[in-house]
């Protein structure tokens, strides 16, 4: 018995390509029981994500499952499917690599393994997944849960939003009851307080040049507009700051705030300025309370963690091999030994 | 025996130090069980000791100044034990075990001899003294939460934080456990002067006024900080100095007291 992996996924196919292949949840079901037709293939699971869709299957002849699945998709994209494949140990080791996110775009990130989990609910759940590939995802279970305890591939935040939601949370604790103000209703502020929404924060105030783009932007996210001469009266409630406005100078500046922060009362602010030219004046960040971040600083705690991340791979392959290896002797010991070699391919 | 159960509570906080030490060094930051239990295991030794200590005196065993600062140590990691578990501020074990560990061996290398105390004990005078104590017990964990609060705020102020950021305690929480431990020690302390009032004992005099200037300081600290006029950085390097003003006292106070 061999293990088959063949997919593609963001670093061998476009979005354009990947969006083509993507399969629905609707289509799951389906789709699994054609690839358990295909000649050779005794179980199948299938993982679509936006960054990859995979097959692994249970296949004593990996060849013709390969080119069952070739088939397959290419049909229903409409176009030949540029797969990889993998069998029996790079597939493992690719799975495993999967799981324990060191293969997503950005590494070590944690969604992948709930993904992964759901696929193989749903093989489980529609009768295509065979005991090895049952022993196969339970064992990556084991492998992503390992390498995140053991390791720091999942230190620290890796993009702008996932860096001001971690920094609002080492300054406030639970953000539940924080009140967030967005000043110029950019792109950026508006994916930033979402961030920090998707951690608690229900009272976002928007206050814009444009009254109407504050107005669009509150009913978007779920906030309340706010006249641009008015967002000083509101400062003494607000915890978060997120400025991103077209300022041609600086509109937070020590002078401005110091008697803003008397209405404080020693509570702490944090600032976070998106704006290129900055709307706040980099002294603010010495003031007591006040704790002020730029575009720059977040995103080199970003560029950071990624570093930290990347200098864990090793660790991260050393532990991943290892249980590679455990789970190859298991298959050894639960079947003959297959005399069929299978190289990769492309 | 005695100096068994105070080697063996020193040895625990030893080793709960050196394991924080030896954790950081690998970069991860999560001390967990084995320094709580060392912890736990520290203040039963010293709880063995002070029992010892108290049944050979036939009173609370604070008699000298090697005493004083065991019951200290012991105070602050009891009170460690059970804010550590209430609020689950990580690494805070990490920032008292190396205070418990100092007044520890500053005990160990002080002379202490058996007082016997061959006249019944006045129950207001003992109160008055194990109070005294357990508030500073509070006021040396507050300073620990200060402390916690300044790495950590230097962390955010700095833009570059290093590892240890992730696994600190957001400020606001170290600030608040700050202020509660505060206001718990101002009313011990507040307990056992009225305690000492109970007793009769003297309210002149260089150790009352110590006392009195200590119990001043920090409650003029808790009312800046209730009244706003002491932010986060403020208050907190205040809470430290206070405690640092209060260990220094300490002595003084001790060779003021009576019971010396």
């Amino acid at each position: 018995m061999n293990i088959l992996c063949a997919g593609l996924n963001h670093r061998t196919a476009h979005l354009d390509v990947r969006e083509r292949f993507a399969v629905r949840d609707s289509e799951m079901e389906d789709l699994l029981g054609r690839l358990r037709s295909i000649e050779g293939v005794s179980g199948a699971v299938m993982l679509s994500t936006c960054n990859r869709v995979e097959l692994y299957a249970s296949s004593l002849c990996p060849m013709r499952a390969l080119e069952g699945f070739r088939t397959i998709l290419s049909e229903r994209a409409g176009v030949e499917a540029p797969l990889y494949h993998h069998a029996t140990p790079q597939a493992v080791r690719h799975l495993f690599r999967v799981a324990s996110g060191l293969d997503s775009m950005v590494i070590g990130e944690t969604e992948i393994l709930g993904q992964v989990k759901k696929a193989y609910s749903v093989a489980a759940d529609a009768g295509t997944a065979t005991r090895p590939l049952h022993k196969l995802f339970q064992h990556a279970f084991r492998v992503a849960k390992s390498v995140r305890t053991e390791t720091q591939i999942t230190s620290g935040p890796t993009s702008v939003g996932s860096v001001a939601v971690e920094l609002a949370g080492k300054i406030f604790g639970s953000l539940e009851d924080r009140r967030v103000m967005i000043l110029g209703a950019g792109e950026i502020s508006e994916r930033t307080a979402r961030s920090l929404q998707s951690r608690g924060v229900r009272s976002v105030i928007v206050s814009n040049r444009t009254y109407e783009r504050a107005a669009q932007l509150a009913a978007e996210i779920g906030g309340m507009a706010l006249h641009f001469d008015h967002w000083e009266k509101s400062f003494a409630d607000i915890d978060i700051l997120i400025s991103s406005t077209n300022a041609p100078h600086a509109i937070l500046t020590p002078e401005k705030l110091a008697p803003l922060l008397k209405l404080r009362r020693g509570a702490p602010l944090f600032v976070i300025d998106l704006a290129v030219p900055r709307d706040a004046d980099p002294a603010i960040n010495e003031m007591e309370g006040v704790f002020l971040y730029d575009i720059d600083s977040l995103e080199q705690i970003a560029a950071l963690s990624l570093d930290i991340r990347r200098q864990e791979v090793v660790r991260c392959e050393s532990l991943i091999e290892q249980h590679v290896g455990g789970f190859i002797s298991w298959m050894r010991s639960i079947h003959a030994p297959e005399s069929h070699p299978f190289r990769r391919t492309a | 025996m005695e100096r068994i159960a105070l080697l063996a509570s020193t040895l625990c906080y030893l080793f709960s130090f050196g394991h924080t030490l030896y954790i950081l060094g690998a970069g991860r930051f999560q001390p967990g069980r084995f320094n709580f239990l060392a912890m736990a295991l520290g203040a039963l030794a010293q709880t063995w000791y002070l029992c010892l200590r108290g049944a050979a005196e036939h009173s609370c065993p604070i008699g000298n100044l090697s005493e004083t600062l065991i019951f200290l140590s012991w105070s602050i990691a009891l009170i460690y034990l059970v804010i550590g578990t209430a609020y689950r501020l990580s690494l805070m074990g990490a920032f008292t075990a190396p205070l418990v560990l100092l007044l520890q061996i500053i005990a160990l290398l002080l002379p202490s001899e058996v007082h016997v105390s061959f006249f019944r004990p006045n129950p207001w005078v003992e109160t008055h003294a194990a109070l005294s104590l357990v508030a500073y017990g509070a006021f040396g964990l507050a300073c620990v939460a200060g402390l916690m609060f300044l790495v950590q705020e230097g962390q955010l102020k700095s833009r570059r934080p290093a590892p240890i950021f992730h696994h600190l305690p957001p400020i606001s929480i170290l600030s608040e456990a700050t202020m509660r431990l505060l206001w718990i020690g101002f009313l011990l302390l507040t307990l056992s002067f009225i305690s000492g009032l109970l007793a009769h004992l003297a309210v002149a005099g260089a150790k009352f006024l110590f006392s009195l200037l200590i119990w001043l300081i920090y409650a003029a600290i808790l009312f800046a900080a209730k009244s706003g006029r002491l932010g986060g950085r403020r208050f907190a390097t205040a809470v430290s100095l206070a405690f640092l003003l209060a260990l220094i006292l300490l002595p003084v106070i001790e060779r003021l007291s009576g019971r010396a």
